[in-house]
């Protein structure tokens, strides 16, 4: 049996992500790395705790941070992940096009958050001269966040190829595995940013 | 069709295979050069510093030197020896143990093995450079944090590439240990080493990215301005220290894990044995595992988090000496009344025992926190950690290499040379560390450049460095061993040892697909159980068919280089901005070859069955 027909079967499996050992090996696999992720955030959510007291001048949490914009932002990212649910939800339906869609309504929440979270870090550099080198809480904030941000940034691109690579193809056993673990790691920054909002913004401003 | 069946032997063909394989024996063979190049380094720091320390007041390097010396020893020896050269065992054995054609990700295993050569690689270039990394292998800040010169930030770059490939090596082999198993291969049938090496990489995934984070934060305070250990900006020094022993725990049973399945695995084969009480065996490594970690303050008792939080510390430490005895006991009964075979792996097994034994006992000295305040940073944690570390990783590498290179090689290494480089390096550890728990005991500081006359500690140091001398005289004629057997010795046949597991039914050394037929598995110990039934070979799971393959590439070794470079571009744009070109580059080569692979499909290929009955048993 040559590939093709290996990855495009007359009828494709209920869980096509999971159909090959390729597949199962990716989707063991990622949990695997979402597992050493979680020690990676750990980590950073501990030094920032461990520094969020130590400001300099009126540069403190409960200035700096404005729940409306947090909240916009944390909507946003809930939102995407419900979307790219839906579109692993027609993926196991075999629709490919509809999958397509849903991708690409999450890629657009995604860069909606992106933005709100560039022009919150401008408007503290900005207004309030508050920076990664202005005391160790601008450190542990900057990068606690910036590492989530980049995942986000990461997290674009990923989708974002993925949809172009395989537009004119469609599904098959090969791509599905790769689009199942991409929505993986998109719920996962999802996550992240709930407990970055509740650890660092909520937090910030009652604690 | 593929690098595997390339045909002409011309020495760039080779090395061109090499440099695209993801075959795991070859891969095996990489780490094993690498990390034993590595080893030969770390060997020679560690005797410029014996023969600094061999008299009082010595001259002989000087003191900046000398702390280049030895954060660059245990550095170089910890990530770029014994991990890698763990790596290859069970790059070379897992996948044979279990059954499997081969790992569950072949591409990231080169990968992982490329970031790892390139990032030790970047470490070792800090030579050539004005200068390596000097405040030590654990890197406490603010020390390092204020290191002048770009020593420290080599540690941090090196570390950080090098620390990538390991932890997506442990996510490799938890999932081929999870998903690659042949049919009949329960958990509870795994040999002890593929065990290990679950547990292992378990450490690895959760562990590393403490590092990774610990480093991350040190290269943006040396290079981009942030104030994390920086006291007067608010920083936390001591931040450093809980990531770093986060990691660090975990790491030293990393080491140590591995070797205590090979010699599980030793110890049964040459005492014609099944493993005494496997069960308890393979409990007590996952309560080893789990409890690892517990306990990374006990590197810290000294620094002062209070009599409570010692004292939790204090307990949980030497709970782990419990499932380590477990393990003791255990190799002891496996051996009792089993018919003993003095091979060569076995005597590095026997001389594990006490030695081991002894590095046990002393942390559980160190474990009492009370205790540790008079041994801490002395050389009697010095001789602690080389009872444990060379007594077993080391000891049991040497084994493991001697137990499995006819696997790696397909030639039994020579047992008299066996025997003969054994006592010379036996003898010179004990006469090198066992005087350094007393040098420790009279206030002997580790980390010092030297010490004065009338302290009373010259004789002890001047016999320290002679067993130095006496190891590298073992590790020569282990070298020579590996050299004459190349040239001198036969061919080995399948199964040299007698031996019980998946491995010794495959022809030394395996074909590349390793089973022609994947094997069918009845029970602990397949081998033997047909070998009791008086079948030659091990029952196959399934009709001969087709082998699907995966491909080779260049792109692993690519995308390492790409960060080598980048690394570069980091350490140096805080001289001068044009650096940032370097980074550009370097991450646009990661990135692009990243794409290529995402985009360009890998399909792998097929060996078709015709093709396998002709080879007759498959040889390459
Ligand atoms: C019974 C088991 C063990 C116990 C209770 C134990 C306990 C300890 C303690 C309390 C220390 C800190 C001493 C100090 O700095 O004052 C220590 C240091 C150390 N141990 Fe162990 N240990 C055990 C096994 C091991 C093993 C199996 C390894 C590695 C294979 C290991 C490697 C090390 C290293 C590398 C250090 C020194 C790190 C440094 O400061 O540079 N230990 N041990
Ligand atoms: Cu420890």
């Amino acid at each position: 049996m040559s590939h093709d027909d290996v990855l495009n079967p007359k009828h494709m499996p209920h869980d096509p992500e999971k159909a090959t050992l390729e597949g199962k090996n990716k989707f063991v696999g990622f949990w695997m790395f979402l597992g050493g992720e979680t020690v990676l955030f750990a980590s950073l959510f501990g030094t920032y705790l461990a520094l969020s007291g130590s400001t300099s001048g009126d540069n403190t949490p409960e200035n700096l941070f404005g729940l409306e914009l947090v909240f916009i932002m944390t909507m946003l990212l809930l939102t995407s992940s419900l979307t790219s649910v839906y579109a692993m939800y027609h993926m196991k339906n075999h629709d490919f096009k509809k999958m397509q869609l849903w991708l690409g309504v999450t890629v657009l929440l995604g860069l909606g958050f992106l933005g709100c979270e560039i022009y919150e870090f401008y408007h503290y550099i900005h207004e309030y001269g508050f920076t990664f080198r202005s005391s160790a809480f601008g450190s542990g904030f900057y990068t606690l966040v910036g590492f989530h941000g980049g995942h986000v940034l990461f997290g674009l691109f990923w989708i974002t190829s993925l949809m172009i690579r395989n537009q004119k193809r469609g599904l098959n056993l090969y791509n599905a595995p790769k689009f199942y673990i991409s929505s993986l790691y998109w719920h996962f920054i999802d996550v992240v940013w709930v407990f970055i909002f509740t650890v660092v913004y909520l937090l910030g401003k009652v604690g | 069709m593929s690098n595997a069946i390339v045909q002409q032997r011309g020495i760039g063909a080779m090395i061109w295979d090499y440099i695209t394989t993801v075959d795991h024996k070859k891969i095996a063979h990489l780490y094993l050069v690498a990390g034993g190049l590595f080893f030969l380094i770390g060997g020679l720091e560690a005797l410029i510093i014996r023969i600094q320390l061999m008299q009082p007041d010595s001259n002989f390097i000087s003191a900046g030197l000398y702390n280049e010396m030895i954060t660059m020893h245990g550095t170089t020896m910890i990530f770029l020896a014994a991990m890698p050269l763990i790596f290859a065992l069970m790059n070379a054995v897992v996948p044979l143990q279990i059954g499997a054609r081969d790992v569950a990700f072949p591409f990231l295993n080169s990968l992982g093995f490329w970031l790892f050569l390139f990032g030790g690689l970047l470490l070792n270039v800090s030579w050539f450079t004005g200068g390596a990394p000097d405040a030590g292998w654990t890197n406490y800040a603010p020390l390092s944090s204020t290191s002048p010169g770009h020593g420290v930030d080599y540690y941090v770059m090196g570390l950080q590439i090098a620390g990538a490939g390991t932890l997506i090596g442990g996510i490799n082999f938890l999932v081929t240990i999870i998903n690659m198993r042949a049919p009949g291969m329960t958990y509870m049938r795994m040999p002890l080493f593929t065990w290990t090496t679950f547990i292992t990489s378990v450490l690895i995934l959760f562990a590393f990215p403490a590092l990774t984070v610990g480093l991350f934060l040190m290269m943006f305070d040396r290079m981009f301005g942030s104030a994390f250990f920086d006291v007067t900006a608010g920083g936390n020094a001591i931040i450093w220290e809980h990531l770093f022993w986060i990691f660090g725990h975990p790491e030293v049973y990393i080491l140590i894990l591995p070797v205590f399945g090979a010699f599980s695995d030793i110890f049964s084969t040459f005492s014609k044995k099944r493993l005494f009480g496997y069960s308890a065996m393979v409990f007590a490594t996952v309560l080893i595992g789990f409890l690892g970690f517990m306990v990374w303050a006990h590197h810290m008792f000294t620094v002062g988090l209070g009599p409570i939080a010692n004292s939790i510390f204090a307990v949980s430490t030497m709970a782990i000496a419990v499932p380590t005895g477990i393990k003791i006991f255990n190799w002891l009964f496996t051996m009792w009344g089993g018919s003993i075979k003095l091979s060569v792996a076995m005597l590095w097994a026997l001389g594990f025992i006490p030695t081991f034994t002894i590095g046990g006992m002393t942390g559980v000295m160190l474990g009492s926190a009370a205790a540790d305040y008079q041994y801490h940073d002395t050389y009697f944690v010095v001789a602690h950690f080389h009872y444990v570390i060379v007594g077993g990783t080391v000891f049991g590498l040497f084994a493991a290499m001697h137990y499995w290179w006819p696997k790696m090689f397909g030639k039994v290494l020579n047992e008299k040379l066996g025997h003969l480089g054994f006592w010379p390096f036996f003898i010179g550890f004990h006469l090198t560390f066992f005087i350094q728990h007393f040098l420790g005991l009279m206030g002997m500081p580790r980390r010092y450049w030297t010490y004065f006359e009338g302290q009373g500690l010259a004789t002890g140091n001047l016999i320290s460095t002679i067993g130095a001398f006496l190891m590298a005289i073992g590790t020569l004629v282990f070298l020579y061993n590996v050299v004459y057997t190349a040239i001198k010795e036969p061919k080995a046949s399948a199964d040299p040892w007698d031996g019980r597991t998946l491995e010794w039914s495959l022809p030394s050394a395996p074909p590349f697909y390793n089973f022609k037929q994947t094997p069918l598995v009845r029970g602990l110990d397949p081998l033997w159980i047909e070998k009791m039934e008086g079948r030659k070979g091990i029952t196959p799971a399934e009709p001969l068919g087709d082998i699907h393959m995966p491909n080779g590439s260049i792109l692993p070794f690519l995308m390492s280089m790409g960060l080598f470079i980048a690394g570069f571009g980091f350490i140096y744009q805080v001289d001068n901005k044009l650096w940032f070109i370097a980074v550009a580059v370097g991450m646009g080569l990661f990135f692009a070859s990243m794409f290529t692979r995402s985009f360009k499909d890998d399909l792998g290929y097929h060996i078709h069955k015709e093709d396998l009955i002709e080879k007759g048993d498959g040889k390459e």
